[in-house]
């Protein structure tokens, strides 16, 4: 993998990272990319149907209701932010 | 021990991120008089939690997690919280923000990871009991570097509400203790199904498929993979052996698809991690650090919060789920996972446990694996199988390779940790 798709990754990520460690990280990824790409000889060893309802997946539902009073956990999460104004975590300005 | 004494002690090791001062049993029930270590991704209310992360070096839990409102019904003193691959994420604790928890059978040793702060504390006799957590082999292959009973729980038997999320189809709390029993006792406390846990299963979820026999699968192709170890193969045999004199059925068996599992968990876990670790914005609560404007806040708190083993995964993860590759990689191995579970299921109606080492060799050196990813990586072999089909999981420890304690595991059906308690006590003589 090049360090500039390394770079862009980490872009969509969210993370900055240095030059050096995307270097890093495109040897590394070339390894592991290297072992994990097993998994697509896959297709040619599959003999069991898998979309049986044997991997089906539950949904749990629950009622609308039962909610909590009102600002009952404001204060303690709020007190967890970076920066705060009254009741209203605060951020820079967007636009 | 006091909180003084546990310091004293734990100065060499590194076990604890923090040793609670105001530890005290709060009710009556199975585990009072115990003391119990919880891992420091498990949410105590009014305590740090830091997922041995700089990104969360000063967050307090704003609630308990349903496996520590569990520990305080059952009496249990919450003793303190244990260090860590910086959330869940490596083989060792060397990617503990705060540095390496050490074996406490060998100090220059790694203790094993994630959870490796647990196994010591409970190997070194810290705390009578340890809660860890599991997306990989995180409890088992501490609890064997460090000689102690580490148990991964079939997925949905123990919530997760609480739990910071790594990887959540995967992701299971569990015990570690120093015999079966305990592992079982406390196993008792923590389980049980939970309205904040959608995932979480009843005892009827998965009916058993068949009557406990006495039957232990080896795979034997699978255990003599490249890579593992002389000292650990002569330990498995001796460990078949000691199974056979105690009238079990030893069956030689053949699993085609359970050498995918690592290359699928290298790619379901750093998809979901990528995912998961997205709420870290530097907004909401945690590490804050100040960009040249909104966006960039983003990118300078996270860049700077997480560890180096954090970033390379959430990368890897946006690089798996990203278009063009989804279905190369994330499509694939989800069909392999189907694979291997139907694979284990079917091979449960014939056998009521696999036998496998834990891991493919003792623990290694503080730094010696710490260059190669990919190397570290390898050392999940033997335990992945357990996270990707869901099923429970034990390691019990089995000798030594010098000094160094070595692990075997059970792994048993859905649903079935009653036969790893069973075949555990037997193996140990409980």
């Amino acid at each position: 993998m090049e360090k500039d798709k390394v770079l862009s990754l980490a872009k969509l990520s969210r993370v900055k990272i240095s030059d050096q460690e995307a270097e890093n990280l495109s040897h590394e990824f070339e390894a592991i990319l290297n072992y994990i790409g097993e998994v697509k000889d896959v297709a040619q060893t599959v003999t069991i149907d898998l979309s049986t309802e044997n991997f089906s997946v539950r949904n749990v539902m629950r009622g609308d209701d039962n909610a909590h009073d009102p600002g009952m956990y404001t204060e303690k999460i709020l007190s967890e932010a970076p920066s705060r104004e009254g009741d209203y975590i605060k951020v820079k300005k967007i636009l | 021990m006091t909180p003084e004494e546990i310091r004293k002690k734990d100065n060499d090791i590194h076990a604890f991120l923090e040793v609670f001062d105001d530890a005290q049993s709060t009710g009556s029930g199975p585990l009072s008089g115990k003391t119990v270590a919880i891992k420091d991704n498990i949410l105590y209310e009014g305590h740090i939690a830091s997922s041995a992360s700089k990104i969360l070096e000063n967050f307090k839990a704003p609630y308990n997690a349903t496996v520590v409102e569990k520990l305080k019904n059952a009496g249990a003193r919450i003793v303190g919280r244990t260090n860590m691959d910086e959330f869940a994420m490596g083989s060792s604790t060397e990617n503990s923000a705060y540095g390496p928890t050490k074996n406490p059978h060998d100090l220059e040793r790694v203790a094993g990871g994630s959870s490796g702060g647990s196994a010591a504390a409970v190997a070194a006799g810290m705390c009578d009991l340890a809660l860890g957590s599991d997306t990989g082999g995180s409890i088992r292959q501490p609890a064997a570097f460090c000689g102690v009973v580490g148990l991964k729980t079939t997925y949905g038997r123990v919530s997760r509400h609480g739990l910071m999320a790594m990887a959540s189809s995967l992701d299971q709390i569990g015990p570690f203790a120093r015999t079966v029993t305990d592992a079982e006792l406390l196993y008792n406390v923590i389980k049980g199904p939970d309205t904040m846990d959608s995932t979480t299963i009843t005892d009827e979820t998965y009916p058993e498929q068949k009557k406990f026999t006495k039957v232990i699968g080896v795979p034997k192709k699978f255990v003599e993979s490249e890579g593992v170890s002389d000292v650990v193969k002569k330990n498995f045999s001796e460990a078949v052996e000691k199974f056979k004199s105690l009238g079990y059925t030893i069956k030689e068996i053949d699993l085609k698809n359970i050498h995918y599992a690592l290359a699928v968990y290298y790619i379901l876990m750093p998809a979901e991690v990528s995912s998961n670790l997205a709420r870290f914005d530097g907004v909401k609560y945690g590490l804050h650090k100040d960009g040249e404007n909104s966006i960039d806040d983003y990118f300078v708190t996270r860049g700077e919060g997480f560890g180096r083993e954090v970033r390379r995964r959430i990368i890897l993860g946006t690089y798996v789920l990203s278009s063009g590759y989804y279905d190369e990689y994330y499509g694939k191995s989800l069909e392999a996972q189907k694979l291997i579970k139907n694979e284990l299921r079917e091979m449960f109606k014939e056998v009521d446990l696999i036998l496998t080492p834990t891991t493919p060799a003792a623990a290694w050196k503080i730094g010696e694996k710490s260059k190669s990813p990919l190397e570290m990586y390898l050392e999940d072999i033997f335990t992945v199988h357990a996270n990707i089909s869901g099923c429970p999981a034990i390691s019990l420890p089995s000798g030594f390779d010098g000094k160094l304690p070595l692990g075997i595991e059970l792994t048993a059906d859905l649903g079935r940790e009653d036969n790893l308690f069973r075949g555990g006590k037997d193996f140990l003589g409980e």
